[in-house]
């Protein structure tokens, strides 16, 4: 187990008493590379990856990260936990009216005070390694500009730089692709591939296109149902485990 | 053809109201055309008083002019610069107590249920009580002067900026906040790069349309001698200088236009 191993066992998340969406999930994500989660909407993937950085509080069960039981985490734990786990979203969720710079630098503040967040100061080194992101993602030219004036494709970009700013162990993608074309959505892909390959940082992306997830991933997972029906490599995943995960057949022809 | 189902359109009949919303809705006129009824009843119009009112019109006119521009180097100036220093020095107290409150009053920033509601306790408290009542209680405090209007002005307009400054934050989106809880940053840093940003415009809004109706508060502060121009137009009015109030009057109309463009400009570029 490196420290880049997630282990998540008996997972519950009910929203409502008694109405469980996560229906005791065992996971264990280990080494580099990409891993796919599928699954039909409001089967609980969404959850699931907010459960690991707890943006949404698991009910029962166990989260084993770097020695940590992320699951029960408080406080400023809880904060240095989430430094090490970088997350992408499916909006992008950039702070619309901060420059383009300024939203990937955020990716540090989990290691500044407010102090030194009000001011700005944040240190060469970063700033040196927020241009170099920018570069990476390809919007070098854009660092100054505000965050609304960038389109889908750039803002998730920049969401990605923010993500790898915060030197994670782990990458978490939420429907990183579901909002942009589908031209756009393989370059995003290929950029969370090769960066997070470059870095050997494991990636759990959730996604809803079954044929870029097989493209890009070397193990799908497919959830129904708040549980796991399929866990394998993307050549395995037949025709009959997509009945499974998504229910009827009509739509696979 | 329709005409094969015969009868399905006369049998379905479309009414805007329910006989019991007909009924509610003659309820809610009756109740006021009622109210208007008995409001005027009770205020007591002489009619006597409102034949006149034409003639007592044109009266006060002829007694306001020829203004006495004397009376504006004298007495007038002074006492509007006076009034302007209290609506902006109480602009700015009041947003030191606002910014505060208003961040307590927020449900999403403070999720816990006694404080939002203390929060709003003071906020409720500050506006439900009128500038001159305040004006009152400070002149009570600190004796007469600008110093008690300050007060006035400064405790009226937190309500106001709080209030509004925690709905602006409660309507902040959430995925920014979300993006920066993830990445590990604490409660104090999500504040200033997540909520900040995103209502510092109407944060900026909000406080340039107080002072705004901060000046004009202001100028009738002095009539309960909380300082200002108010002072300068009770002095002439009992004196019965009507060409002296006319200065006051076309003085305060002036400083408030001037106010009202100056906000429109700053706002324009603020957003």
């Amino acid at each position: 187990m490196t420290d880049r191993t997630i282990e998540i066992k008996g997972l519950v998340k009910e929203y409502k008493k008694g109405v469980p969406v996560l229906k005791g999930i065992d996971l264990s994500i280990e080494g580099e590379g990409i891993t796919a989660i599928i699954g039909p909407s409001g089967t609980g993937k969404s959850t699931l990856i907010r459960c690991i950085n707890r943006l949404v509080e698991p009910t029962a069960g166990e989260i084993r990260f770097q020695g940590l039981d992320l699951a029960t985490l408080k406080g400023a734990d809880l904060r240095n936990a989430r430094r090490k786990i970088g997350m992408v979203f499916q909006e992008y969720n950039l702070v619309e009216r901060l420059t383009v710079m300024e939203n990937v630098l955020t990716g540090r503040l989990g290691y500044m005070n407010a102090f030194q967040a009000w001011l700005r100061r944040f240190s060469a080194a970063d700033i040196a390694e927020a241009f170099q992101l920018l570069d990476a993602v390809g919007l070098g030219a854009f660092a100054h500009q505000r965050a609304d004036s960038l389109s889908g494709g750039q803002r998730q970009r920049v969401g990605i730089a923010r993500a790898l700013m915060q030197h994670p162990d782990i990458l978490l993608a939420d429907e990183p692709t579901s909002s942009l074309d589908p031209k756009t959505s393989v370059e995003i892909m290929e950029l969370m591939a090769e960066l997070a390959g470059k870095r050997n940082i494991p990636v759990i992306v959730n996604i809803h296109n079954v044929e870029l997830a097989k493209r890009f991933c070397h193990r799908m997972i497919g959830m129904t149902g708040g549980k796991v029906v399929f866990d394998g490599p993307p050549a395995s995943l037949s025709e009959t485990h997509l009945k499974e995960i998504y229910g009827g057949e009509d739509w696979l022809h | 053809m329709s005409a094969a189902l015969p009868g399905t359109a006369a049998e379905r009949e479309w009414v805007r109201h329910t006989p019991e919303q007909r009924i509610l809705r003659f309820g809610f006129y009756f109740v006021c055309v009622a109210a208007v009824v008995w409001s005027l009843k009770t205020i007591e119009i002489i009619p006597e008083f409102l034949y006149d009112a034409p003639a007592q019109l044109k009266d006060f006119f002829v007694r306001m002019w020829p203004m006495d521009a004397a009376y504006y180097p004298k007495s007038v100036h002074g006492a509007l610069i006076e009034t302007l220093n209290i609506a902006t020095l109480g602009t700015l107290i009041c947003l030191a107590f606002a910014l505060p409150v208003g961040i307590l009053s927020a449900r999403n920033l403070v999720p816990f249920w006694p404080i939002n509601l203390a929060a709003k306790f003071v906020l409720v408290a500050s506006r439900s009580v009128n500038t001159l009542v305040w004006a009152l209680l400070f002149i009570g405090i600190f004796g007469p002067g600008a110093l008690a209007g300050t007060m006035a002005i400064a405790f009226r307009s937190v309500g106001f900026v709080g209030k509004l400054f925690g709905e602006a934050l409660e309507e902040s989106h959430r995925g920014p906040v979300e993006a920066l809880t993830a990445t590990g940053a604490s409660k104090a840093s999500i504040f200033l790069k997540g909520y900040w940003p995103q209502v510092k415009p109407a944060f900026w809004s909000i406080a340039l349309f107080r002072w705004d109706i901060n000046v004009r508060e202001s100028a009738v502060l002095g009539l309960v001698g909380a300082g200002g121009i108010g002072m300068a137009m009770d002095t002439a009015m009992n004196l019965f200088r009507w060409d002296q109030v006319a200065v006051v009057l076309s003085a305060v109309f002036v400083v408030v236009i001037a106010a009202e463009v100056a906000v429109t400009l700053i706002r324009r570029r603020l957003i």
